[in-house]
């Protein structure tokens, strides 16, 4: 099921190939049909209340918004930089760059949290109304995701000071890293559709 | 056998059998009594018959996967079981107790039970599934507590394999999850809720986990497929079943009293536990597939893919059909839910016992697989029960589409007792079904008793 084969930059570039293990990308299929999903109930149900869902909207904070946007495609860059650096095999790099990557998790985790209790402290909850319900329910779950993926990153960044990734394997750090741009991706078509498409 | 104390399993089987017998007989003086509803009242009356049904339902899975644990886990973690003895003495306490309950359930009146044990000390009773008496619940934790010691110790002192993790995390979370058996709030709502917590993630939760688990295990030995493909499998539907299974609860919230946000919670993430289903099906069919040997053991294999397909339609594709909240709406608590009930729990839970016991007791009985003629008798069962179960589900499915239209669309809605008598033509077939299943079942023990020339042991 996995492709493990030593590969150099060079090959990377020529030959096509799955990057990762094929599980993960089973599994980050199912997490974006969740989400699709998701997304669709609330278009379908954005299209009956238009008014009010544009009306609550403007409450959003989409500062804060785009301030996290920008933190997770930081993240994903560096990632991104942690596994070209295993392809080098220059293992400081590695191992900094996921690290980097996971600060700038923390940094949406903290961002989301000062916009919720800012939201929560006047007294909005899923049973306000729709617009609400969506947008609490949309924001935390990808909220969990972000954990989730930190949690990933965390464990590739102890596999990585071990030595672990390398030009030889790669297959974990690219297993991760697709979940994590994965997390990347799906806030990219939620902050729009959320907080700003009108 | 591997390994020696493997064979405390084998009465575990033979009581799972002993009590599915009992279920199929409950369920046919059930069935009856939707049609002839004063059929051996006031012996039996109805409620208890459907307490019994499904009480038995239940206690057999349990003692078959408590059979399938112990004959899986040594073999896995290449050991001896922890303590034999413990688990020979549990199987025995778990039957006396499960039989007495039964008892009590056909001879005393249910109130009189209730107050006969203590129920006015926690209250407990009187809840679809969880009906159990006091006693009885605190003797299921104690059987559960010393199964799972008896099993993590064995695990501890050998090797710790993916597939034997999977199945303890299973176990695990089945025991933490019935203690809410115990919960019961004196507001309605809360105690339909937290209800749920046992019953819903028990079989859409930690009972798929087990189920992966004992699929994985005999498609290892039966498939001669590489263990870390199996396992790479295992992860990924494990890791699906929780995703839509955990919310998943949500769709058990509908109309209940809850907050509305649980129609949108309950239908995204349950339209998505069919995907752990589907997964298991191709994996026991893509396993079988690139099969590397001809295990002797035909039967077993046919009752993996069986598993695999009928999970998937049962669990997967009827649970899907009235899933959705616009939906719920109109099929809540009629006969379209019997009808998911039935063929999930025969596709998913019944099968995979049937699987394990099919591959284990042969071995449990010195021989890596029966005779041929027992393996085509055996077979032949397979094929009665599964079809017999499909009608039963096609009928329920019709009475529950029929009994829909005529209590809750039509422009004159008829009242719920009416509506019953005009779909009785549904309830008569899906009776003469359950016939068939029983046959089938009569079948499938015979296959025990037929000899033949046998398979040598490995």
């Amino acid at each position: 099921m996995s492709e493990s084969s030593p590969i150099t930059n060079q090959a990377a570039a020529s030959t096509k190939r799955l990057p990762g293990d094929l599980a993960i990308w089973f599994f980050i299929m199912a997490e974006m049909v969740a989400f699709a999903v998701f997304f669709s109930a609330y278009a379908f149900t954005r299209a009956g209340h238009v008014e009010m869902f544009n009306l609550y909207q403007q409450t959003l904070d989409r500062n804060l918004g785009a301030l996290n946007t920008v933190l997770l495609i930081t993240g994903s860059w560096f990632i991104v930089l942690a596994v070209q650096a295993a392809h080098r095999d220059d293992q400081k790099a590695i191992s900094r760059n996921i690290l980097l990557g996971f600060l700038c998790g923390g940094g949406f985790l903290a961002v989301k949290i000062i916009e919720y209790s800012a939201k929560f402290g006047a007294g909005i909850s899923m049973s306000t109304n729709t617009f609400y319900m969506f947008y609490i329910s949309l924001t935390f779950f990808h909220f969990m995701h972000v954990i989730l993926g930190m949690v990933i990153l965390a464990v590739l960044w102890f596999q990585s000071r071990k030595g672990v990734y390398g030009s030889h394997d790669a297959n974990g750090l690219e297993s991760g890293a697709a979940y994590w741009h994965m997390v990347d991706l799906l806030w990219i078509v939620l902050f729009p559709l959320v907080y700003v498409m009108r | 056998m591997q390994f020696k104390s493997q064979a405390v399993a084998k009465p575990y089987f033979i009581a799972a059998i002993g009590l599915f017998v009992g279920q199929i007989l409950f369920g046919l003086i059930l069935g009856l009594q939707y049609v002839l509803g004063d059929f051996l009242f006031p012996a039996i009356p109805f409620n208890v018959a459907r307490m019994v049904h499904t009480n038995l339902l239940i206690v057999w899975l349990l003692f078959g996967f408590m059979g399938g644990a112990y004959f899986m886990i040594p073999e896995e973690s290449e050991t001896e079981l922890f303590s034999p003895k413990l688990a020979l003495a549990m199987f025995w306490i778990f039957l006396v107790a499960g039989a007495l309950t039964i008892v009590g359930y056909l001879t005393v009146p249910y109130a009189t039970l209730a107050a006969m044990t203590g129920n006015n000390l926690i209250e407990t009773m009187g809840r679809e599934f969880l009906e159990q008496p006091l006693p009885t619940k605190l003797g299921i934790v104690v059987v559960a507590l010393a199964f799972l010691f008896n099993l993590t110790m064995t695990m501890l002192k050998g090797k710790k394999t993916a597939i034997a993790m999977v199945l303890m995390i299973g176990l695990w979370g089945l025991a933490v999850f019935f203690l809410f058996s115990f919960y019961n709030p004196v507001n309605v709502v809360l105690d339909k809720f937290f209800w749920w917590w046992t019953v819903h993630l028990w079989v859409e939760g930690v009972w798929e986990l087990i189920l992966g688990s004992f699929l994985a295990f005999v498609l290892i030995k039966t498939t001669g497929v590489d263990r870390e493909v199996i396992e790479k499998w295992l992860y990924v539907i494990v890791t699906l079943t929780l995703i839509s299974g955990i919310i998943g609860t949500g769709h058990h919230y509908f109309w209940i009293g809850t907050p509305e946000y649980w129609q949108w919670w309950g239908s995204i993430f349950s339209a998505l536990e069919p995907i752990p289903f589907f997964g298991m099906t191709v994996f026991a069919f893509n396993m079988v597939n690139r099969r590397r040997r001809e295990h002797p053991n035909k039967a077993a294999v046919l009752w993996a893919l069986g598993t695999g397909v009928m999970s998937f339609l049962g669990a997967g594709v009827w649970g899907f059909l009235h899933t959705l909240a616009p939906v719920n709406y109109y099929t809540h608590g009629t006969q379209i839910t019997a009808a998911h009930g039935h063929m999930a729990f025969y596709g998913a839970y019944a099968m995979v016992n049937l699987m394990m016991i099919s591959y284990a007791m042969p071995i449990l009985r010195g021989r890596a697989a029966n005779s041929n003629k027992s393996q085509v008798l055996e077979m032949w069962s397979f094929w009665l029960m599964t079809i017999a179960m499909v009608f039963i589900t096609l009928f329920l499915t019709a009475a529950g589409i029929l009994q829909v239209w005529l209590q809750r669309v039509s422009d004159t809605p008829l009242p719920f007792m009416v509506a019953q008598e005009k779909i009785q033509l549904f309830y008569w077939m899906r009776e003469w079904a359950g016939v068939a299943f029983l046959i089938g079942l009569i079948v499938y023990i015979t296959s025990f008793f037929v000899g033949g020339e046998e398979e040598k042991a490995k």
